[in-house]
């Protein structure tokens, strides 16, 4: 096990080092000069090549990186060329707004996704799992910004029972944060919960069949554990797959939500520095997500681990 | 009163009835065999016994008598409590396949003790302790580690233990074994079945035993109860049975065992088609040193017109051998030599079901080699699928139907038709008849040797059953541990082996002792 973590450990770092190198010349490689943007429509030619020479685009790619990877390591992004804010002190002001409220889709995805699919696979064949399919197939369809705005039509403006807007952080208020976030979170995670029903069930109904889950009713298991020990759990793998591949949509999904919902986020932040061509800001925001990633893919292996033993290969004794 | 009595059953999957009046009686302590082709009803049979008939399927008709106790509505769904404490507890379960049929996510002993505690016969780790006793009691090694494995560090012959102490942990009266050892290596199968029997004849527990064997049937029980097509044809003693069966399906049956009819006469020496010289294929282990030998310097010929069986358990290397021959593995040093090219030499693989492509018509399956090596143009290679259908004895109105409209022995039919269409000089027939009932082996073996009669085409059977073996080959060579450790004429290596692997190998095959 251990020996399994520090490898997977080993390749994020070598994964890291080759997504910074992508970030880097994939912003260099935008059309559009910051410098230019940065000096103003109203520079000269010298006015331009003097603030390019200050933010240090005159130098050679593979100086631009060193620095570049250096000021990284010492946690140092660099400054917006718009604002002259730190990077660092933007991402931070945003990226809680971001986590938390991607966190919170996701467990109401997962949440409800296990339980629908779990009850579509059990109520095979009846009125509920025709009802639950139908409904998954409107939660994958339906475009969030659509289902954004309805749900701030009627349940906010026309119920009052959800802010339409705005932010609370859940470190200070724990019960208004729930209040503000609820409807983005679910509008946001409603796709990915619908996608987790669908192979919950197909998982769950595959299970159901399978020989060993036979064998347990042959030794006297009852229903409910058959379904939540063996099925349920054998079931987990695939869900946690998913739920990893499905992390890249939700985190553009965020972006688009957050507009909506006008929270203060990562989206929006996002947004506003790839139209202004600020590199420092779109670098910094395309790591910290590529580091968001990559860490939860270690965290989706390690749980897979966990859950399929046959997965740990120890060597030890096989 | 007998334990287990069961009275004019009959079972359906949906509107479909499967098993027709069914009669069974299984006395205490007694052994019963239910033995039967598939699709004969006998697994429908054991599964609504125990109330787990699959999909759709139900009792319709009929009792199910326990004890004296009518179990039957419990077993219709009608009472869920009666039925669990039934499972389990007063009837266990073997079931066939030991691969599929353990938790992959839970630890051995977790999974053996969990029959007690579900029936709250012990809890916590009085319950571990007996689990691991219990595994001890049905021949697992050093058990106490063994049980905090999970089941894909076990071996196929050591889950069929597992779940045997599974089985047998709450002590039931009557225990149901379904193909508890089809999908075992024969050594490994009689081990398991002596377990089997003691284990029961220690607890006084009776004994169900569901299987296509009828020679391990009569070996193994006091009474046989013969069954096709969802009806019972014949109950009797099993030595009976076997000597003097007395319904015609059972004399078919009993006729068609494999090994106890005579061996092939005997033919002149031909020239080589295929020679094989010292051939070796080693892999690569993750995490050992040394490489593994899966085949160890193996050399033999194929004559001309007559069969060579490679006889051997899993793990022999027989199939990387004929693997090697038809040039799918590159051999890591050795020779194979053919005599032709590389159409003079076709497969016949085991499995009907997954070797042929199921998009495609029959037709086109065979005629697919002529097309490969474009031999002749639409209408001759349309004539050509029409002889070798004759050939195969298939009516040519098979021609535009697909695989998953035919029966097991036809789509074996099919994979034959197509590895004759270049009339090649060499078929490989790897484990080509171990899926099929025995009534429908005994005939596509018959129509094999036919068409080496009629062809003089020469066969490289790879085989597990020595018995087959027996019925189709002239020459065979005996694999263990990917060498071979005996070969010559299959009379002789079976009237008098040298080898004492070879003698085990005999031993074990059921029915040689009636």
């Amino acid at each position: 096990m251990a020996h399994f973590l520090l490898t997977r450990l080993w390749q994020s770092v070598v994964t890291l080092v080759l997504a910074s190198m992508v970030v880097f010349a994939g912003v260099r490689a935008l059309p559009g000069d910051p410098a230019l943007a940065a000096a103003g429509e109203e520079a000269t030619p010298e006015m331009v090549a003097a603030v390019r020479a200050q933010l240090g685009l005159d130098q050679p790619l593979w100086v631009q990186y060193w620095r570049f990877v250096k000021n990284l390591l010492s946690g140092d992004l660099g400054t917006s060329v718009r604002t002259g804010t730190p990077v660092s002190e933007l991402i931070g002001a945003t990226l809680p707004v971001t986590a938390w409220l991607t966190v919170y889709a996701l467990g109401f995805a997962v949440v409800v996704g296990l339980i629908a699919g779990t009850v579509a696979a059990v109520r095979r064949g009846t009125v509920t799992e025709f009802g639950l399919n139908t409904l998954s197939v409107v939660g994958l369809s339906v475009p969030s910004f659509w289902l954004g705005l309805l749900a701030i039509l009627y349940l906010a403006v026309g119920l009052g029972w959800f802010p339409a807007s705005g932010y609370v952080s859940p470190v200070e208020d724990p019960l208004r944060a729930l209040h503000h976030l609820t409807l983005p979170a679910v509008i946001l995670g409603t796709g990915i919960a619908a996608v987790v029903m669908r192979q919950t069930r197909a998982s769950m109904l595959a299970n159901l069949e399978a020989d060993y889950v036979r064998t347990a009713r042959a030794k006297g298991v009852s229903q409910a554990r058959v379904v939540v020990r063996f099925a349920l759990r054998n079931s987990l793998v695939v869900v946690v797959t998913l739920v990893g591949l499905q992390l890249g949509g939700l985190i553009s999904g965020a972006v688009v939500t957050e507009r909506i919902f006008g929270l203060p986020g990562f989206g929006k932040l996002t947004l506003d520095s790839v139209f202004s061509r600020d590199y420092p800001v779109i670098e910094g925001v395309v790591l910290i997500v590529t580091f968001a990633y990559i860490i939860i893919n270690l965290v989706v292996d390690v749980l897979y681990s966990i859950l399929d033993p046959r997965i740990r290969v120890t060597g030890a004794n096989s | 009163m007998s334990l287990l009595k069961i009275e004019g059953l009959d079972v359906a999957y949906g509107s479909s009835a499967v098993v027709h009046g069914v009669d069974l009686e299984v006395g205490r302590g007694r052994r019963v065999a239910v033995v039967g082709a598939s699709g004969s009803g006998k697994s429908t049979t054991a599964a609504a016994a125990i109330g787990l008939l699959p999909g759709r399927g139900r009792i319709t008709g009929g009792r199910v008598l326990l004890d004296g106790e009518d179990i039957t509505p419990a077993l219709q769904g009608k009472d869920e409590r009666r039925v669990r404490r039934l499972r389990g507890r007063q009837i266990g379960l073997v079931p066939q396949d030991p691969m599929s049929n353990l938790n992959p996510s839970a630890r051995i002993g977790r999974q053996v003790a969990e029959t007690l505690t579900v029936h709250g016969l012990a809890r916590g780790a009085a319950a571990r302790s007996r689990a691991v006793e219990l595994l001890e009691e049905a021949g697992i090694p050093d058990a106490a580690r063994r049980a905090k494995q999970y089941p894909h560090e076990f071996s196929g012959g050591m889950r069929q233990r597992v779940l045997i102490a599974m089985a047998l942990a709450a002590e039931p009266e009557l225990l149901i074994a379904d193909e508890p050892t089809s999908a075992l290596d024969v050594t490994v199968q009689r081990q398991i079945l002596d377990h089997l029997e003691r284990l029961t004849a220690a607890r006084g527990a009776s004994l169900l035993l569901i299987t296509h064997d009828l020679a391990l049937a009569a070996d193994r029980c006091d009474e046989v109860v013969v069954m096709s097509e969802g009806r019972v044809v014949e109950t009797g003693q099993a030595s009976r049975v076997l000597r003097e069966p007395a319904h015609e399906y059972t004399q078919k049956l009993v006729a068609a065992v494999p090994g106890f009819g005579a061996a092939r006469a005997e033919v002149a020496e031909t020239r080589e088609v295929l020679r094989v010289e010292n051939l070796v294929k080693e892999y690569r282990v993750r995490g050992r040193r040394e490489r593994m030998r899966a085949v160890d310097d193996v050399s033999f010929v194929v004559r001309a017109g007559t069969t060579t069986a490679v006889v051997g358990e899993s793990g022999s290397g027989k199939t990387t051998t004929a693997r090697m021959v038809l040039g799918l593995e590159t051999p890591t040093s050795g020779r194979v030599v053919l005599d032709g090219g590389r159409r003079d030499m076709q497969p016949v693989f085991q499995d009907p079901f997954g070797s042929l492509d199921p998009t495609k018509t029959v037709e086109r399956l065979i005629d697919e080699p002529l097309r490969v090596f474009s031999v002749g143009d639409g209408r001759s290679r349309r004539e050509r699928v029409g002889e070798l259908l004759d050939q195969v004895a298939l009516s040519r109105s098979l021609a535009q139907r697909r695989p998953v409209e035919l029966s097991g022995g036809q789509r074996q039919r099919v994979a034959i038709a197509r590895a004759l269409a270049l009339n090649p000089k060499l078929v490989v027939c790897d484990e080509a008849v171990s899926a099929l009932d025995v009534l429908v082996q005994r005939q596509v073996l018959q129509l094999l040797e036919r068409l080496q009669v009629e062809l003089g085409v020469s066969y490289l059977f790879i085989t597990h059953d020595l018995a087959v073996a027996r019925s189709i080959a002239h020459d065979v060579l005996v694999m263990r541990r990917g060498q071979v450790v005996e070969a010559g004429k299959i009379s002789d290596v079976f009237d008098n082996p040298q080898h004492p692997y070879t003698r085990e190998l005999l031993s074990a095959i059921p029915g040689r002792a009636a």
